[in-house]
This record gives C-alpha cells, structure tokens and sequence, in this order.
C-alpha cells in the first residue's frame, strides 16, 4: 500500500485551516466583536503554527507565529478588531499559503513588510510594548521589560499519550526554550519490569522553570495535550523586573486557584485547546483520497450490472430460491448504491465559500460596496461536480460585480441602495442542481451584446433572435462587452470555458436579465456524474437510453399523425407545437418502423422536442461509461452503458438533440 | 515526407532490438503482426452496438469486462473490404496511448494465428511506391516463409482517425 505523505497530509491540514481561518475573518468583518469569530481564527493560526513546526516548515511557523501573537491581543480584547487589521491578516494568510506551496520560497522581504502592517494594524491602539518574541529562536534577546518569573510546574501525561503521538521529550524541549529549567523526572509510578508495558508512559515530570515569558507561553506548551493531562502551574517568585515596570500585557501574577489546572476546570474556560476538541469529537471525519471513492465507485457500478444480470437470469427462471436471492441482491446493491452516492456529495458551502474571499477582494480592487448572500449551502452535489464548477463560478462572480454591479455613486442615482448584492444559491430539483449567481446591478445590455456580436460576424446585421439567444452569445468564445478590460474580465476569456464545462457536465445554463434591475444566471447540473435514472428505448435494432430527467413525458404517435405529419414533423401537444426527431431516421437504422410508434418529450429549461421511438422499454438505472476518444465526434451521444445481459447502449445527448430539433424547427419556420 | 517519417517509425518500432515478439494475425488473406505488448487480450466475437454517426472503421462499440471500448476494423483504413465474420474471427484488444490518454480497443480479425518472433534483418520500410496501401499505415514489412507480414503503425491510423482514416472510410462507405 501507499504510505501517505506527511508533507501532503500537512498540506491538506493546512488548506483546510486556511479556509476555516479565512472564513472565520470575513466572518468578522461582519461584526467585529464577535468574540467566536476571533476565537475561531485564532485557534486556527496556534494550529498551523503548531503543526507547521512540526512538519519542518519552520518559516511558516514563525511568521503564523507573529500573526497569532498580533491576533492574541485581538482575543484578549487588549485591541479591537478593525477592518485593516482583517485586511491585513488576510495578505498574512496568502503568504502563510505561499509558505506552505514553496518552504523555502526567497519571500522574506515580503513577510517583513506583512507584519510590519500588522503591527500598525495592532499597535494603535491598546497597548506599550508589543509582544512579538519568537519563541523558535531560543536564545534571542527577551522583551526588556518584562520581569524573569520562576514557575513550577509538574505535570503528569496519560498513559497513552505516546501512543496517541505526543512526545513528552518535545514538551519538555519546548519549556527549555522558554527558559532555564531543572527538570526532574518522577518515576514513582513505573512498575516492575515484568509489569511494563513498553508503548506506556509511566513518569511524570516537576520542572522548575525560570522564564521572561508570559503564563501563556507556558500554557501554549500544553496546548495540544492539556485535555487529558495533568497539569499544575504555581508561580514561585518573581525576580526583580529588568527595566521598570512589568509589560501590561504579561498576565498578572495567578492567583492560586487558578493555577491548578484539571480538566474539568479548564473546560469552563473556553480556551483554544477545549474547543478544538469538542469540534473534533462533533464530526468525526474520515479523509480518503478522491481515487479511492472512484475506485469504489467502478466497482459498485459493476456490481449494479452484474445484479442486473442477475435479475434478468432469476426473472426468466422458475427457481423460487433463485429469485428470492436475487431480490436480496438488487435490494442490497441499489443501497449499496445509494450509500455510495452520499459519500461522494459534499454540501456547496464548500464551493461557496470561497468565494467570500474573492468578493472581498474584488470590493477593495473595484471600490464597488458588494454584499454577498448565500442561500441553500447544504445543498449536496457530486464532489467532482463541486471541483469542476468552482472555475467557472468564479467567472461569473467576477463578471456579476465587475460588469453588473455599479459603482456607489451610480447605484443612488439609479434609486439603489449603495451596496450592490450578489446572492449564491444552490437548490436540488429532482435528479438536478441548480445553482443561481443573482445581482442586483444594471443587467446586460442587449444593444451592445448585439453589436458586438455583430461587429464580430456572430450575428448577420438584422437577423432576428431570441431573447434567449441573443443573452446566450455572451458565451461565445472571444466575447466580451466591456469597454475596457479589467484586471478582473473583460478579456472575453472565460464565459465560453464556463458554457464548456457546465455542458461537459451534462448542465445547462439559463440567463435572465433586466436592464437596469440585474441578472440572473442559472446552472442545472445533474447531481451525479456516474450514475443517472435512464428511459430504456428501442430504435430499430439497437437500444438507447435517454437521462430521465430531461424526460417529460410518453406518448403515442398514431398511425394518422405519423403519415400527417410527414411533411412537417410537429405534434401537438396541448395546445403547443413540439417538434420531434425521428431517430430512427437520425440514426439510419434501415428497417420497417414499429407500428405503434411512441413520441417522447424531452425538456431542457424552456425548449421541449419530441423524439420518435419505436419502443419504450422501461426505466433504467445507468452507470455511465464514458466513450473513448475515437468516438469524440460523434456528438449524438454523451455516453455508453451497459445492459442486464451485457450488451452495450447508447446515452443520448439530450442537449445536442435538442439544438438539432431548434435547427430543424428554425429550418422548418423559415421554409414556411 | 512520407518516407522520412515511415523511417522514423521504423526505428522506433524496433528501438535498436534485433527481434520484436508480435501476435499475428489475418486480414482479407493478409497477415498482420501487431507488437505483442500492447496487447491485452484475444476475445470471441461479442455482441456489438452500433453507433450510429460515427466513422465506418470504428463504427460500434462491445462490451470488454464492464468496459465500453471502441471495435475498430482497420481494414477499412486499408481500404479493404469488410467480410463476414466466421467461426476463426477474433477480436485482438489492444491499449494504445491516442493524444494522451490510454484507450482500449478491439480490432476485429478473421483469425488469429501465433506470438512470435520477427527479425529485424529480414524487414523493411514500406516502399514509397507500388503498394496499394498508404505508406504512412504501415511501420515495416517482414519477409518470412516467402510472404509479408505487414506491421502496421496503429498509431498513425487511430490518431490521424479525424482527417485521413476519414476518408478511407468515406472510401468504404461509397463502394
């Protein structure tokens, strides 16, 4: 088996760390006292710092060090949060990513100039002497004027603190860091050899530490282990301070009560460590790597076949025994299958929440006042779905706020509040997501999409479109409105690789604009990419399936409508006109049609066709199998699946169809 | 051109070995030999699905252990004719690298004959004329037993699928 990668596994600790800092910042923006957010955000810097350290990324630790140190006074009200200190803690984190990418990336410079900002961005306010004292260099020079206390300390491990990962050498390196220590080990409880059972820890430690260093250096010691460990701090003595006065901000001498530290005392306190353990214990997480899920994934989806198979054997047979088993069996591996596809849905706060950050940052790039909403971010959705779309998303945020949202100034006069809003909705409508980008801004301008794509001879002058179509040219390679590119969009790159990838996943995006009110974008995306609910149907001699959640409905094409219609190839269906495809002329199948030939409606948003079958089969459950290279250009076709008796069927392309119908229609139209 | 880059493939084919282990087998009387290494399996013929709109020479699809892979008939691209399928045809499954990503397909064959061993000595690049085949399909000939065994260059014919195997199936259809 692969060994993971203790680096990759701090990566991915790291990535999510970020997120959770970054998160619980902008959180704070919103309200700058919330004392959970600032909290939060601190727990995440003492994290990766102590994990950044022990994985060797020892410029990242130093300088999280310094943010957490700054981030400190934050969380013991010695500052109050700004919205520059956010700002500036946020650039600390890019660098933090950028340390964590590049270890030993040339960016000192950088990290320099960040905290220094900081320092501004803390040391307005609240305080003399900033406590920036790097704990990593051991011996550099202490603050001056904080006085050399002498602790002791004793503290006692659990038993199984070695297994579980700790190191009581480290902890003990650590306290000579802070200071001189004379550390006695307490080896009453060891037992008899016979008794000992080697991967326990059985001694417990008396330091005597002399320290410059504040109690909660010491505290930050422990921190990983203070849950299940036994811990006494007393304060000796306190030597005379160096230079005058005691700092501030070093915490007043602890009162006895205090510094005996149980467990269960320490829980009311709150403190990071606390709250990272009741965190880890609300939801148990398994991290598996993605091909692992894919792996499973393949094989229950043979497994959907192979029972299919099954069923298709004990159906035609007379065993009794036989079909009970297969009933089992299908009603198993349909779980089984159901189960598998929860694993791989993640809810879209995930996909959401990046983009908190970006519409920060695009507020502060385009001096534009943006507030955005999310709505239904428990949404779930295919993991790769989520991967996939996080780019094009990005695109059409940025184009939401850069060419829809207006400037302050513009909204008022326009009778708007000054903010402008971007709302991210997610929703779950049958087998399909729909995931909307909605502002409240200017719209898109139709006169100049139109001379654009006239100026660019997508449009012939004077031709007639739809109002739908005219806003889908938007999604044309090359295009862009802007009248100057951005640093943000406007390069007409971009929208045609959003339409390419919500179309590779079988999505459709629908636009609606209202000068002057805003738009409105929407991407239906099937929930999952591997399996989807399939209509079995016969053309000639071969079998298709068509995605049932483009299908409207069934009916039947008499015999009369069939010969009526051979001229124009419409039915009607209540009242409306829907064009339909015969496949089986489509496909060339060469033999005589079924007498009895079914129509069955399929719907993507607004535009409906028919397509003429000659039998309905029944619904499937397809796993789709994609179709090699060699077959790319056959675009009727978005994939392949395997039957019960393990002959191959074709998915249709519901989408292309239904443009070939549009074409046909529009042919049809324009000949009468 | 053509010769310069049959040349090319020449030498890469053999990659400075004396002897290539290959799979024979024949087509509309011709034997082919197709390097033993990429090839995965030697199947009975299966049930086929047809998919329509998609060119002659890999006009269907078969069911390869709950795989969906492409039946590719590279007589087409030879211009040859299709014949029925008998009771010695086979199809060959071979895994070759198209624009990046490793494909499986199968190719259909009226039989199959052996592994074996074919010399480098007792080959040669294609002629540049007087063959009825497009010089470009074809890696070398090697002489044995008084016949030719072709070795074609599976790379070039499923590859270069979208402009020129195109019009040998064109071809095809048309007779």
């Amino acid at each position: 088996m692969t060994t993971l990668d203790p680096i990759q596994v701090f990566r991915t600790e790291a990535a999510e760390l970020f997120e959770q800092i970054e998160g619980g910042l902008l959180d704070l923006l919103h309200d700058l006292s919330n004392q959970d957010q600032i909290d939060a955000v601190f727990r995440g810097l003492h994290t990766l710092k102590g994990s950044g350290a022990m994985f060797g990324f020892e410029a990242l630790a130093a300088f999280t060090h310094h943010c957490e140190t700054a981030f400190d006074r934050v969380r013991k009200g010695e500052v109050s949060a700004s919205a520059e200190l956010v700002a500036c803690v946020l650039a600390a984190q890019d660098h933090m990513k950028a340390l964590v990418d590049r270890p030993n990336g040339d960016n000192a410079e950088e990290g320099d100039r960040l905290l220094a900002e900081l320092q501004a961005a803390v040391g307005g306010q609240g305080g003399s002497g900033t406590v920036v004292t790097p704990p990593l260099a051991a011996n550099a020079p202490v603050a001056a004027d904080t006085a050399a206390t002498t602790w002791k300390l004793s503290f006692r491990l659990p038993s199984n603190a070695m297994a579980n990962g700790t190191n009581p050498l480290g902890l003990l390196d650590e306290l000579r860091e802070l200071g001189t220590c004379e550390i006695r080990a307490d080896l009453s409880k060891v037992p008899g050899l016979n008794q000992i059972e080697p991967a326990d820890l059985y001694v417990s430690w008396q330091v005597t530490l002399t320290t410059y260093q504040p109690r909660s250096a010491i505290d930050d010691v422990f921190i990983f282990v203070m849950d299940e460990m036994e811990l006494q701090i007393e304060q000796q003595s306190s030597t005379a301070p160096i230079a005058g006065v005691k700092a501030p901000d070093t915490p007043a001498a602890p009162a006895a009560e205090k510094a005996v530290m149980e467990p269960q005392a320490r829980a009311e306190a709150s403190t990071p460590a606390v709250a990272e353990a009741k965190n880890g214990k609300a939801a148990e997480n398994v991290r598996v790597p993605a091909e692992r899920l894919d792996e499973l994934m393949d094989r229950v989806g043979e497994l959907v076949i192979a029972q299919s198979r099954l069923s298709q054997l004990a159906g035609s047979s007379v065993d009794i025994q036989l079909r009970a088993v297969s009933e089992d069996v299908e009603r198993l591996s349909g779980e089984l299958r159901d189960t598998m596809m929860v694993l791989r849905m993640v809810p879209v706060t995930q996909l959401f929440s990046r983009f908190r950050r970006l519409v920060h940052d695009l507020a502060r790039e385009t001096g534009k006042m943006i507030e955005l909403e999310f709505e239904g971010e428990t949404t779930e959705v295919d993991k790769t779905v989520i991967e996939r779309l996080a780019d094009p998303l990005v695109h059409l945020v940025r184009n939401s706020i850069d060419h829809g949202l207006e400037l302050p100034d513009e909204r008022i006069a326009a009778g708007k509040d000054r903010s402008g809003r971007v709302l991210l909705s997610a929703r779950q409508s049958g087998g399909e997501v729909i995931i909307t980008i909605k502002d409240d801004g200017r719209g898109i301008n139709r006169e100049r999409v139109r001379a654009k794509a006239e100026a660019s001879g997508l449009v012939q002058p004077g031709q007639q479109l739809m109002d739908q179509e005219l806003l889908q040219l938007i999604f044309q390679p090359g295009f862009s409105t802007a009248a100057q590119v951005t640093n943000l969009s406007g390069r007409g790159v971009g929208m045609d690789v959003v339409k390419k990838t919500v179309e590779a996943l079988r999505g459709v995006i629908d636009i609606r604009s209202e000068p002057g009110k805003g738009s409105e974008i929407s991407l239906r995306i099937p929930l999952t990419l591997a399996i989807i609910d399939g209509l079995l149907v016969r053309v000639g001699s071969g079998n298709y399936v068509i995605p049932l959640s483009a299908v409207e409905e069934c009916l039947e094409l008499s015999l009369e409508e069939d010969l009526r219609s051979r001229g124009r190839s419409f039915i009607s269906l209540r009242d409306s006109l829907v064009p339909y495809l015969r496949l089986r002329d489509l496909f060339r199948t060469g033999t005589a049609p079924d007498p009895y030939q079914k129509v069955v409606v399929i719907s993507t948003g607004d535009e409906r066709i028919g397509l003429v079958v000659d039998q309905i089969i029944g619904d499937h459950q397809t796993v789709i199998k994609s179709m090699s290279k060699l077959h790319h250009d056959v675009v009727t076709f978005s994939g392949a699946t395997i039957l019960g008796d393990g002959s191959v069927a074709l998915i249709l392309d519901v989408i292309h169809l239904i443009n070939v119908g549009q074409q046909q229609e529009a042919q049809l139209r324009a000949a009468g | 051109m053509t010769i310069a880059a049959s040349k090319h493939d020449f030498d890469r084919l053999w990659n400075g070995a004396e002897e290539l282990a290959v799979l024979t087998f024949n087509l509309n009387g011709e034997t082919f030999a197709i390097e033993a290494i990429v090839v995965q399996e030697i199947l009975d013929l299966l049930p086929e699905t047809s998919v329509p709109g998609s060119q002659a020479f890999v006009g269907s699809v078969i069911n390869f252990r709950g795989k969906v892979i492409p039946l590719a008939d590279i007589r087409l691209a030879f211009g040859m004719e299709a014949t029925r399928p008998t009771i010695d045809s086979r199809i060959v499954v071979i895994e070759l690298d198209l624009s990046g990503e490793r494909t499986l397909i199968g190719i259909r064959t009226d039989r199959v004959y052996e592994v074996t061993t074919l010399l480098r000595a007792a080959s040669e690049p294609p002629p540049s004329v007087g063959m009825r085949w497009r010089a470009d399909y074809i890696d070398c000939l090697v002489k044995r037993d008084g016949e030719f065994i072709i070795l074609p260059n599976l790379d070039a014919i499923f590859n270069s699928r979208g402009e020129r195997a195109g019009s040998a199936a064109a071809n095809s259809d048309g007779r």
